[in-house]
């Protein structure tokens, strides 16, 4: 139990990565079209915080696993059809708008008293958790205010790994501009880790543990808190799509040795 | 009236982000008719402050020492707060980078303001400021402005060219700052390179080389040549000094105990999940061109992609030539070219 964390992972769902995009004027703001229709996926980088965290949790008995998400409730509990079973975890759902154009304040504020309502928290031994980025505001902001809100000031972004010692101090690697990391010691609990990749799997899917996880799961969508999560006063002035389609030349048929001569030319122009 | 700051850092991943924050700066401040200031932070800032001697910064602000050397969350930030504080600019300017973005939000956050970053460009119209950023993993571009003040705007690399200043020295108001013990928990040790010789990431070259998980296939005789797929591509980035990206199945597949290129790791990774590099030519071979793996080129300028599958989606107006071809043949033949 040295080592024991209690990690809080905040993630949520983003659109599926296929689906095409198109934004659209609302009252409430920007927002995307057929937004609630949209087959929707955990934001990939927090997904990766998330296997990182049970991985954690499995190397540190005692630890204990969160996931707070914040979301329309429906959407949650598709969402948790797919997690569910990829690692054990107790679900705290925020009912709130999960938007990209929604403010990262209003989110982060959301996040905040859904931790402070966990039961049992002890931020000595906390971790908080998530992606670096998301996949839907990509601001890297959201992660940043909760830790700052909870009193974290040991904050790691971009981190692809962490390694615990005995002494509960650990090393983290956090991607740096060159194509490198910079490792830091950190004396240990409380602390922020923005997750990119890491360096673990997806996890395959355990029956066992989605049949655990959902018997928690479902209550705690039905008492989800509501949030008001909105603009922030920001004004969009024009949200579009990027007008980059190209008129692609397929070349078919074409000598190997005419080809790599055509690339080289190219390069070198 | 606005006032704006630079605020950045004087350490030796900063000199070109600096001048591009810089030329951001100038050109809004000449826009708003109001002044600007530099504040700097870093083991010692006034040799990075002379840089900018020229460039008609109003003031500079400096903040140093050995506790502000490394970049760090927790000495960072009271920095950066100290030179808010005494610059009560409203409108700050930070220079992308990772040092830069890790505070930004929650600096904003304890000045009563709000933070914006990836910032691709920042105009003024009608003495409004206004900002352009990507949403969804660049697939939506937005301009926008906002009320709270300060408005704390991380810039993101790349977007203009800087200007170059003429150096001078400079008068750097120097401001104290101690930290507690509760901000020194966390050590910086160094930097970690990736292992092996290698040098597969070079973020300035002109062209961007992207290999797909299709040099681990099964290839037409029925088996995986990755030692060959290996030859090939390192080959291919010495001669052509090229700058080397992945697809994010090919990157982890190392995870899976499939077929890997050895020198490929997460850092390489493109897309979705991965990085938006800016260079100005790129090749993709042996990937399919979907969706999540090109968002991350929305800032290659010229793209061809080759591919067995006339129907990838390159083809789907996402590259300006394909050329359906065996990636294995094409490139070993570049590469005897580019011996010649």
């Amino acid at each position: 139990m040295a080592n024991a964390y209690q990690i809080i992972v905040c993630g949520s769902l983003v659109p599926d990565p296929l689906q095409t995009l198109e934004p659209i004027s609302t009252p409430g703001g920007p927002a995307l079209k057929n937004e609630l229709m949209l087959p929707a996926a955990l934001d990939p980088w927090a997904g990766h915080a998330l296997f990182e965290a049970a991985n954690l949790a499995k190397q540190n008995p005692g630890s204990q696993v969160w996931l707070v998400s914040l979301g329309p409730k429906a959407k949650l509990q598709q969402l948790m059809m797919s997690v569910a079973q990829k690692a054990a975890f107790t679900f705290v759902p925020v009912e709130g708008n999960a938007g990209g154009f929604m403010s990262s304040v209003d989110c982060a504020s959301a996040l905040v008293k859904a931790i402070q309502g966990i039961a049992g928290l002890d931020m000595g031994r906390v971790l908080l958790f998530g992606g670096w980025e998301s996949a839907s505001r990509g601001a890297g902001s959201t992660l940043q205010l909760v830790g700052d809100a909870l009193g974290i000031h040991d904050q790691f972004m971009g981190v692809d790994e962490i390694k615990v010692r005995e002494d509960g101090s650990f090393t983290v690697l956090e991607r740096v501009e060159g194509a490198c990391h910079q490792e830091s010691l950190c004396a240990g609990a409380p602390a922020v880790l923005g997750w990119a990749t890491g360096n673990l799997p997806e996890p395959t899917n355990n029956p066992q543990v989605g049949m655990m996880n959902m018997r928690s799961i479902m209550p705690a969508l039905q008492k989800a808190v509501k949030a008001e999560v909105g603009l922030d006063g920001v004004e969009y002035v024009s949200v579009s799509l990027p007008k980059q389609l190209r008129d692609t030349r397929i070349v078919k048929d074409m000598p190997t040795d005419e080809i790599a001569r055509e690339i080289v030319e190219w390069i070198k122009k | 009236m606005e006032k704006i700051l630079l605020l950045g850092f004087a350490d030796q991943a900063s000199s070109k982000l600096l001048a591009e924050g810089a030329t951001v700066a100038a050109n809004l401040a000449a826009s708003l008719g109001c002044s600007w200031e530099v504040a700097l932070i870093g083991e010692k800032v006034q040799e990075a402050a002379n840089t900018l001697g020229g460039s008609g910064a109003a003031k500079f602000y400096g903040v140093e020492g050995e506790d502000f050397a490394f970049a760090r969350y927790s000495s960072d930030l009271p920095a950066a707060e100290a030179l808010l504080k005494e610059s009560q600019a409203t409108v700050i300017l930070v220079p992308g980078s990772s040092r830069g973005n890790r505070v930004l939000s929650a600096l904003a956050m304890r000045l009563g303001g709000r933070a914006d970053t990836h910032i691709t460009s920042v105009t003024a119209k009608e003495g409004k400021v206004l900002a352009n950023r990507w949403f969804y993993r660049q697939r939506m571009e937005a301009c926008f402005s906002r009320p709270q003040r300060p408005w704390v705007m991380g810039l993101e690399p790349g977007n203009v060219a800087p200007q170059t200043f003429s150096a001078s020295s400079v008068q750097v108001q120097m401001l104290s700052v101690a930290l507690p013990d509760a901000a020194k928990r966390t050590k910086v040790l160094g930097l970690k390179y990736p292992a092996g010789t290698a040098q597969t990431i070079r973020p300035d070259a002109k062209l961007l080389f992207v290999a797909g998980a299709g040099w681990t296939k099964k290839q037409a005789d029925g088996q995986i040549h990755a030692s060959e797929a290996e030859k090939a591509i390192l080959d291919f980035l010495s001669k052509a000094q090229a700058s080397l990206g992945s697809t994010k199945s090919l990157v982890d597949q190392s995870g899976e105990g499939n077929a890997v290129l050895s020198f490929m790791t997460h850092l390489n990774q493109v897309g979705q999940t991965g990085s938006t590099p800016r260079h100005s030519k790129g090749l993709a071979t042996c990937c399919h061109g979907e969706e999540p793996h090109v968002v991350g080129w929305r800032f290659v300028t010229e793209r061809r992609a080759v591919n067995t599958d006339a129907n990838c989606g390159w083809a789907r107006g996402k590259t300006d030539v394909l050329y359906v071809a065996d990636a294995f043949e094409v490139m070993k033949k570049v590469n005897e070219i580019l011996s010649a």
